[in-house]
């Protein structure tokens, strides 16, 4: 068991540093010279020189990419080229929309996917079943951004019960105009969320419910509801919190589009504010931190299979 | 009872060499690869006739500005005056582009790499930690990262769509891989003489077409929606081409006054992305049933 | 005084299907006190009569159509839903095939047999508890304190099909239905299960619908005996009228293909050496920091040899590494330490391209006749593969394939057919085809006919008898199996934990069986009277 959770935990440092060698060699070889991508079609000399040297891109690549691991293991991200300011004080900055938005997401689609996936299971073949799986893959083809207009045409234009955009913080500005503001953004985000687990569910508990022990309990005269509520859904539950953290990295792209759309101060807006300016060391920080979030969660589902079932114990 | 005496009596060489053919067959009695099917073929039929029956896409037109569906064009004009229906047509082609070689080259890199990780267990851990590496970078920022360091072409564009999307293929391909390198033909084979290349050919690479083809199906559709997240956000093919995500994402500006620059295309690519995906469906539920769980 | 009717039951298969009904016009009967097996090959609808019994036939696939079930009087047939759910615990209880995959595994043992009272009965926790260790007790389960808390796969096999019993028989029900409950269990473990499920029936008096393929185990266990084939029951009776005086040909026939225990006499083997290993030692996992931490010795210093022209029997129950050995000798594992010698030369440690020339010399047969062949290729194109990787023209290999399929007793015209077009024993005989392609020395059976029905076993058996006369091939055969060891083998060896035990003359070994462990096996084959 604990021997598990260790080799667990420490197989995360070599895709963490995969990653950051990644994103480090993106820069690098990159076509062309980065410092002058970087400064732009108007720089001068002296200005792509100085970004050289604020880069640190002169020096040999190993020199360069232990430095930079090495910054990067102090919780350096290093700092932005046109604000001046570290990218972790940005990134602090601009966490708590994103975060919230997030965490309300998530909440949503799994309470209303879960029971939507299992539900369609049971009635496999209904109406209701093919309702899920309509409303599943429709949600796979809605681009995020035409949903959120859809939503915001007839939600905030038309019946004008919601707000076009903004976002308040439940700290600052209360929890009723957050949850005013937020409720678009995060309906237009859970579409593919809640369409992925609903699928993931549905598959997983059809699958289960095939199972021998299935026949056992109904060998022991157990109801078919309670059959499927004591036996069919914990051991659904693995394949569904493993998609849960697939979608993870589903989610971290949908934020930037989201708070582009409803116009959020989140680290999605700071990300694509960054690719407008080329502000490469805010881009470099911003992946490798929504990286290491994707790592850190997955880790954390992988550790919890250790409760949804025992045999997976060292 | 003398097994013997019930050798199979229909001559099926030949039925089986037809099975391929009725496969395709049996498929297009899914509803979802039939419709899905034709609506795909409809559309493909307009992203390539299209374009020779409409206005020029580029064509500006001052007066013309902003001008509801029904009077200047049957979609409207944009701020510039240009037709938005013509401009959607020849969106069309773009996005079905990207979607069919985004598709074909994460196939096929999947494909090998999986091949290779699934056969030599040293190339396997090294592979499998890169792809990790890579599934854990969200797809849509490395794919704008990519693009604004390397320039917004056509070109980058479809590689940066192509990299996130490999690390599943080759986690398919190996997880078949895997499971068909235990078989006992293929240990038989082995035992044989044969050579590994050949196995790999010859009894492994047939196990990972129909999962593949399913695979692709959906890669297709999940391309065409990054492209037009990217384009949409402005870090995707240059502006100057009319494709879905570059037509909203300059409608963005006039959403409130002309919603329909951006309801067209969304709903052109929504429509294709749907069809596409039931299409996927539909190959899954007849193909492989066995592969169903493990897509999505 | 009958607990169970079955009256006339035929129930239909879904159109399309290779027959029309699954079973047709079955009449049956359990009385109290008496276990009933129903023996049968696969697909006889054995199974399909006990799932109709408790309801639990897929009601999409398979519909009664005419005939009744009555338990303890009551229409089984027409009960509602809510009422047969009451029924199956209470009055009947089932035991399956796979006490792995029948237990649920996120949930501990001991709550899934207090499930049973939960459903049934108002008792507290506590005595629900109480009953719980009652059972486990009474099916001799080790220390229930402890086990109730138990995960399934903490358990044994036999443990798990002891939970199983327990959970079957804690409302004391009047009928037992036990499907195949000890076929996946090793054969010392198979008869413990079968004297409690004996012992339990007496003490309680209840009936046991017992359905087996088994005739040995038939013969440990049954009062009476109903035969089934092809969905209808061909000859019913006492135990004795059926296993020593039957009278339908089918049975005569199924009992005639049942391999004795006594091993005929043979001659010792006078060919030359053809396959030794020495000091064989195949170890799981790697020791030490970097190791997976668990280290499993499959195979410990195993030496043996093959003549040319003998056969020589691995005997083991499952982990007991003869399958490992075989796999080893194959070179499709590679073995850790010893040597294994073909015609004096060591290929323990030879690479793969060195190896290759030798693979000619040794060839295999595996257990599943349905993963053995490519089901995308040809049998033809399996055929031909090996000598065309060995420069053979194709013209000749096909030439030689079809000769084989002759020897094999199959119809060169068969070459062009997909493996899917044949029967279970049909593939086995290509597979031999396809090992003898290769002319090799060396023939191994991992198991070659544990995966076949009774009849087709036997002439699979003797087809490979055949073979390694004619081509005087030196045969490792690897059975778990007692009865086929005793007819087909000249030596044998007999394996357990990755060791060997004993080893000797086929016959000398069976009648005077020297180590403990061996002794314990013979005793435990079932049905010593057949």
């Amino acid at each position: 068991m604990t021997r598990y959770i260790t080799m667990r935990v420490l197989s995360t440092i070599p895709v963490m540093i995969l990653v950051a060698l990644f994103v480090f060699l993106m820069l690098r070889l990159a076509p062309g010279d980065p410092a002058s991508v970087i400064a732009g079609d108007y720089a001068t000399a002296e200005d792509v020189e100085r970004i050289r040297e604020q880069l640190g891109l002169s020096d040999p690549i190993v020199v360069q990419f232990v430095r930079w691991v090495g910054s990067l293991a102090q919780g350096n991200l290093g700092v932005s080229i046109f604000s001046g300011k570290p990218v972790t004080e940005l990134i602090g900055q601009r966490l708590e929309p994103t975060l919230l938005l997030a965490l309300t997401t998530i909440t949503f689609a799994v309470a209303v996917a879960v029971p939507l996936g299992t539900l369609a299971a049971f009635r496999s073949g209904s109406l209701i079943d093919r309702f899920v799986m309509l409303f599943s893959v429709s949600g796979f083809s809605i681009p995020a951004f035409v949903m959120g207009y859809i939503l915001i045409y007839v939600f905030a234009m038309q019946l004008q019960i919601l707000p076009v955009q903004g976002y308040k913080s439940p700290f600052t500005e209360g929890i009723g105009p957050f949850f005013y503001h937020i409720t678009l953004p995060s309906l237009t985000l859970s579409v593919i969320f809640i369409a992925l687990i609903a699928r993931m569910t549905r598959a997983s508990v059809i699958e289960v419910l095939e199972e021998d022990y299935i026949r056992t309990a109904r060998a022991k005269g157990q109801s078919e509801f309670k059959i499927l509520m004591r036996h069919g859904l914990r051991n659904a539950a693995v394949p569904v919190v493993t998609v849960i953290g697939i979608g993870i990295a589903l989610l971290l792209g949908g934020v930037v589009v989201t708070e582009s759309v409803f116009n959020i101060p989140g680290l999605g807006r700071l990300v694509l504010d960054a690719v407008l300016a080329r502000d490469y060391p805010i881009i470099q920080g911003l992946i490798l931190f929504f990286s290491f979030i994707y790592i850190f969660i997955n880790l954390l589902i992988d550790l919890s299979y250790t409760l949804l079932d025992p045999r997976i114990r060292y | 009872m003398s097994d013997q005496a019930t050798l199979p009596t229909e001559p099926t060489a030949a039925a089986e060499a037809a099975k391929d053919i009725s496969l395709a067959r049996i498929a297009l009695r899914n509803r979802g690869v039939f419709w899905g099917g034709a609506i795909l073929i409809l559309i493909a039929l307009f992203a390539v006739f299209g374009p020779f029956f409409t206005l020029d896409p580029m064509e500006l037109n001052p007066t013309n500005r902003l001008k509801p569906p029904g009077g200047a064009g049957t979609f409207g004009t944009d701020m510039l005056g240009r037709d938005v229906y013509s401009r959607v047509v020849s969106g069309a082609r773009v996005s079905l582009i990207v979607g069919l070689v985004v598709a074909v080259v994460a196939v096929a890199v999947g494909l090998f790499l999986g091949l290779i990780a699934g056969y030599i267990r040293l190339a396997d851990a090294l592979i499998m930690r890169l792809m990790d590496g890579l599934m854990s970078i969200p797809a849509i920022l490395l794919a704008i990262a990519l693009i604004a360091l390397s320039g917004a072409t056509l070109g980058t564009v479809v590689l940066a769509i192509v990299i996130p999307e490999i690390p599943r293929v080759v986690r398919l391909v190996r997880s078949v891989v895997l499971t068909v390198r235990e078989e006992p033909y293929v240990e038989a084979a082995i035992s044989a003489g044969t050579r590994v290349p050949t196995i790999l050919v010859r009894h492994v690479l047939p196990n990972t077409i129909a999962p593949l083809i399913v695979q692709a199906t959906y890669i297709c559709g999940s391309a065409m929606l990054t492209e037009s997240i990217l384009g949409f956000l402005g870090a995707g093919i240059p502006p100057e081409i009319p494709s879905w995500g570059n037509i909203m994402s300059e409608g963005r500006t006039f959403f409130q006054l002309t919603p329909w620059i951006i309801f067209f295309p969304g709903i052109c690519l929504a429509v294709t992305v749907l069809a596409v995906n039931v299409v996927g469906d539909g190959l899954r539920d007849t193909l492989d049933p066995r592969i169903a769980r493990n897509m999505r | 005084m009958s607990i169970l009717e079955v009256d006339n039951l035929t129930v239909k298969l879904p159109d399309g299907a290779d027959r029309p009904f699954a079973i047709e016009g079955v009449t049956l009967h359990v009385d109290k006190g008496e276990i009933l097996c129903v023996v049968g090959e696969s697909g006889s609808g054995k199974s399909v009569t006990a799932f109709s019994v408790m309801g639990l036939a897929d009601k999409r696939a398979l519909t009664p159509v005419s005939g009744a079930i009555r338990l303890d009087g009551e229409d089984i047939l027409n009960a509602t839903d809510a009422r047969l759910r009451k029924l199956r615990g209470e009055k009947m209880g089932m035991i399956f095939q796979e006490p792995m995959t029948a237990l649920n595994p996120v949930l501990r043992v001991g709550d899934q047999i207090s499930e049973m009272l939960e459903i049934h009965t108002n008792m507290s926790q506590s005595q629900r508890k109480e009953r719980v260790i009652a059972a486990m007790n009474d099916v001799s389960l080790p220390d229930p304190e402890k086990m109730y808390r138990s995960y399934p796969h903490q358990l044994s096999g036999g443990q798990r099909q002891r939970i199983m019993i327990a959970m079957a028989l804690t409302l004391e029900p009047q009928l037992l239905i036990a499907d195949e409950p000890t076929t996946a269990l090793d054969v010392t473990t198979q008869a413990q299960i079968l004297a409690l499920i004996k012992d339990i029936q007496k003490r309680k008096g209840m009936g046991v619908m017992f359905i087996t393929h088994d005739f040995g185990v038939v013969a440990e266990i049954a009062d009476r005996v109903a035969v089934m084939k092809y969905g209808q029951i061909v000859e019913q009776g006492t135990v004795d009228e059926v296993l020593h005086a039957p009278k339908d040909d089918y049975t005569k026939m199924l009992i005639a293909a049942v391999p004795s225990m006594t091993p005929p006499k043979r001659e010792p083997a006078t060919g030359d050496k053809a396959l030794s290993t020495d000091d064989l030692v195949k170890v799981y996992g790697t020791p030490g920091l970097l190791g997976t931490g668990r280290v499993v010795k499959a195979v410990q210093e195993v030496d043996l040899t093959v003549r040319r022209g003998e056969t020589l029997g691995i005997v083991g129950e499952s982990g007991s590494g003869k399958s490992t050995v075989a796999r080893c000798i194959m070179r499709l594992i590679d073995p850790t330490s010893g040597e294994v010698l073909i015609n004096g030369e060591n290929i323990a440690t030879l690479k793969e391209g060195q190896l290759r020339p030798h693979r000619r010399d040794i060839q295999i047969v595996f257990q599943d006749p349905y993963r053995s062949l490519n089901p995308r290729r040809t049998v033809g194109q399996s055929i031909v593969e090996g000598p065309m990787n060995y420069g053979i023209s194709a013209a000749q290999a096909h030439e030689r394939a079809a000769e084989l399929m002759r020897v094999v007793g199959l119809s060169p015209d068969a070459l062009d057919r997909f493996p899917h077009q044949f029967s279970g024993g049909q593939r086995q005989r290509i597979c031999i085809a396809r090992a003898l392609a290769m002319e090799p020395m060396i023939l191994i059976a991992d198991e070659a006919v544990s995966a076949l029905d009774v009849s087709v076993q036997a002439q699979v058996l003797d087809l490979l008898d055949d073979v390694r006369q004619k081509f005087d091939l030196a045969m490792l055969f690897i059975t778990h199996d007692l009865r086929v060891a005793a007819q087909i083998c000249d030596r044998i060896l007999v394996m357990n934990k990755g060791e060997v035990v004993e080893t000797g003359p086929t016959a000398d070994v069976y009648a005077n069986p020297q180590h403990e462990y061996t002794r314990a096996l013979l005793k435990a084959a079932p049905g010593a009277a057949l």
